[in-house]
């Protein structure tokens, strides 16, 4: 029981710092409304408007999707590796080299073939 | 508060000096998939043929080397070989085997993805594979002379995948490897330059009835942990024998499994996408289908039954026995009322996995007081010969076409034989090779998987076995006389002229059917010495 007594802690203090900066910005924050804030994504990007009864999406959110997931896969081996790189000594330098290689030639392929241009 | 203790960590090795035809194979991939970023468009056929071709025969050449000096296994007097990559792969006698045949056949499939006198100057590829059938883009495409180069790539990584999948020693690596050869596979399905409609339309069914199956494999798996609580084959064959309870866990688990491999051998009741897809894709992709990716399930299938559920024997043997039969049965009697070429080779097919699977009913694998022949080197023969006379027999209807592509309606091949006496002189000889008459190779490899089955006691099989290869000859035999005896329909079809490359892998297949048949004996004793899996 012991053992999970920090994680516990954590999950408390987690949980009451996203009610305490919820509740302070409901209380103290200004509050003006206009088209942007009520936005699905405030972040300058028009959203998609989604055709009635369902429609196509572009092909290219597919592209980037991609693109993330290999990103993301990426960085999910490099985190345990940074962990246990000194244990693993050259067979981890070796293997995370080849890890990356590959991964960049999927890169260079999405880049040189145009899959990064937006239009 | 302690932590507990960490184990000594020892860093984990890898057998690069085993595996490096796995890593040629992988890497010139790789390489092709640079090719196609940074090559000009007009540079890059030349370059990734010859990059692919090297590549295999660079591996080729190094699974013969790893083969001469495979050490004799710690505490097995039969096996040869290692558990490599921290009991990721094994790299052993079987193994090596199947990679010398695969690659062997991979080099001959890539030549005939190559060809392009029989299109035209152009591969049997779509030019632009993502624009619609019919539209002006597609159009534009084929007018420019456009072609995807990237099919090599692809048939490389799905010769990668090939090679690991009956080469895995645990069930993850094992599923990765499945995977790895079937994406490709799904994509070059779709990939047909002519009549792209039913391409795609094959594609489709592959990779939804592959998705479904490597899903129900893939649930085995699960469950088969459940009961062992290990991923490895050494592991689960532990379990199996102490018998760690749970046994409906365990059946369970082995039930899905095999469902999932016998979709990819193409075993009824599994073999339901086989004819779709083998006559909607391009015909180069389908030899190399037909025959590639059986020897890899094949091998994938021997391994885990032979080696994780060895325990378990009379729980399979009685399933394996009620689907080699109805996998016979289906595929021999289906295939006579087929009127197109390619879904009667499909249907064939699926009677050799139903041939292949009897040879499962034998006596697994060399031991010290058996001298007769077993599953295993039945097997690996078998596959040998049938996958040679599969790459022949599609590399020929290639060849035979009129103004629409490939003629490959049945009644179109009529007469065939006054025309071109040669074609259809070496097609009859791959009929009779499948068929299994005496001096080819289909039967020996008939002769050994049925006396395999028989010395394990599985009479009743194999007559069922040698009542279905008699049902099997007459539609083979039918094909031969509607070459040789019937005259042609109107103008019937041309047979075209391919360049050296189709004609090296008819001629390479035709010399392996008849030296498998006469001279089976090197062979014979290659699939013996390959002796049985490490454990």
């Amino acid at each position: 029981m012991d053992l999970y007594v920090p994680i516990l802690a954590l999950g408390l203090l987690a949980a009451g710092f996203a009610v305490f900066s919820v509740g302070v910005s409901a209380f103290t924050g200004p509050k003006r409304y206009n088209r942007a804030r009520l936005d699905s994504y405030e972040c300058g990007i028009e959203p998609t408007p989604q055709p009635a009864g369902g429609g196509r999406f572009p092909v290219k959110y597919f592209i980037t999707a991609m693109l993330f997931i290999i990103f993301d896969i990426e960085i999910i081996f490099l985190f345990p590796f940074a962990v246990a790189f000194d244990v693993l000594a050259w067979y981890g330098v070796v293997e995370m080299f080849l890890f990356i290689l590959t991964v960049f030639i999927a890169y260079a392929y999405v880049w040189r073939r145009g899959g990064l241009e937006w239009d | 508060m302690t932590l507990p203790m960490q184990p000594e960590f020892t860093s984990p090795v890898i057998e690069y000096s085993r595996l490096y035809p796995l890593l040629i194979v992988f890497g010139v991939a790789a390489v092709g998939v640079l090719v196609e970023a940074f090559l000009p468009r007009d540079r890059r056929y030349l370059v990734q043929v010859v990059l692919a071709v090297l590549g295999l025969g660079g591996a080729l050449a190094g699974t013969i080397l790893v083969a001469a000096d495979l050490d004799v296994a710690a505490g097995d007097l039969t096996a040869r070989g290692l558990v490599a990559a921290e009991g990721a792969v094994s790299i052993d006698g079987p193994t090596v085997f199947i990679w010398g045949v695969l690659l062997a056949l991979s080099i001959l499939s890539v030549l005939l993805f190559a060809e392009r006198r029989l299109e035209g100057g152009i591969t049997a590829f779509a030019g632009q594979a993502a624009a619609l059938p019919g539209t002006e883009a597609e159009r534009q495409a084929s007018t420019r002379g456009i072609e995807h180069t990237e099919i090599f790539p692809l048939a490389m990584f799905a010769v990668g995948g090939m090679m690991l999948f009956p080469a895995a020693n645990d069930l993850l690596t094992m599923f990765v490897a499945l995977e790895v050869l079937s994406l490709p596979l799904y994509l070059l399905c779709g990939l047909a330059r002519r009549r792209r409609l039913i391409s795609q339309e094959a594609a489709v069914k592959y990779f939804l009835l592959g998705a479904f199956s490597s899903a129900f494999f893939l649930y085995g798996i699960a469950l088969v942990y459940g009961y062992a609580g290990t991923f490895t084959l050494a592991g689960i064959d532990r379990a199996v024998t102490d018998r760690v309870g749970g046994q409906n866990l365990l059946l369970a688990g082995m039930g899905l499994m095999a469902v999932g491999l016998l979709f990819k051998v193409s075993a009824a009741p599994f073999h339901a996408w086989t004819p779709d897809v083998y006559q909607g894709a391009p015909t180069a992709v389908t030899a190399f289908m037909a025959s590639c990716t059986k020897i890899a399930a094949f091998g994938a299938l021997l391994r885990v039954f032979f080696v994780g559920f060895g325990g378990a024997q009379w729980d399979w043997r009685p399933m394996m026995w009620i689907v080699a039969i109805i996998t016979m049965v289906v595929g021999s009697v289906v295939a006579l009322t087929q009127t197109d070429i390619k879904r009667m080779l499909a249907y064939s097919s699926i009677a050799h996995a139903g041939f292949l699977l009897v040879g499962f009913a034998g006596v697994f694998e060399g031991s010290s007081g058996y001298t007769g022949i077993t599953s295993l080197q039945s097997i690996l023969f078998y596959l040998t010969a049938y996958g040679f006379a599969t790459v022949g027999a599609f590399a020929i209807v290639t060849m035979v076409r009129d103004a629409g592509g490939e003629a490959t309606h049945l009644s179109r091949w009529a007469g065939l034989g006054k025309r071109s006496p040669l074609l259809a002189g070496v097609f009859a000889f791959f009929l009779l090779a499948f068929a299994g008459i005496p001096m080819t190779s289909g039967f020996i490899g008939k002769w050994s998987v049925f006396s395999a089955a028989w010395s394990g006691g599985a009479w009743p099989l194999v007559v069922v076995a040698v009542v279905m290869s008699v049902v099997a000859a007459f539609f083979y035999v039918r094909v031969i006389v509607l070459m040789f005896f019937s005259d042609p329909v109107g103008e019937g079809p041309t047979v075209a002229v391919p360049s050296a490359l189709t004609g090296i892998a008819v001629a390479v297949t035709v010399a392996a059917t008849v030296v498998l048949g006469v001279v089976p004996g090197p062979v014979l004793d290659l699939a013996q010495e390959a002796g049985s899996f490490v454990r």
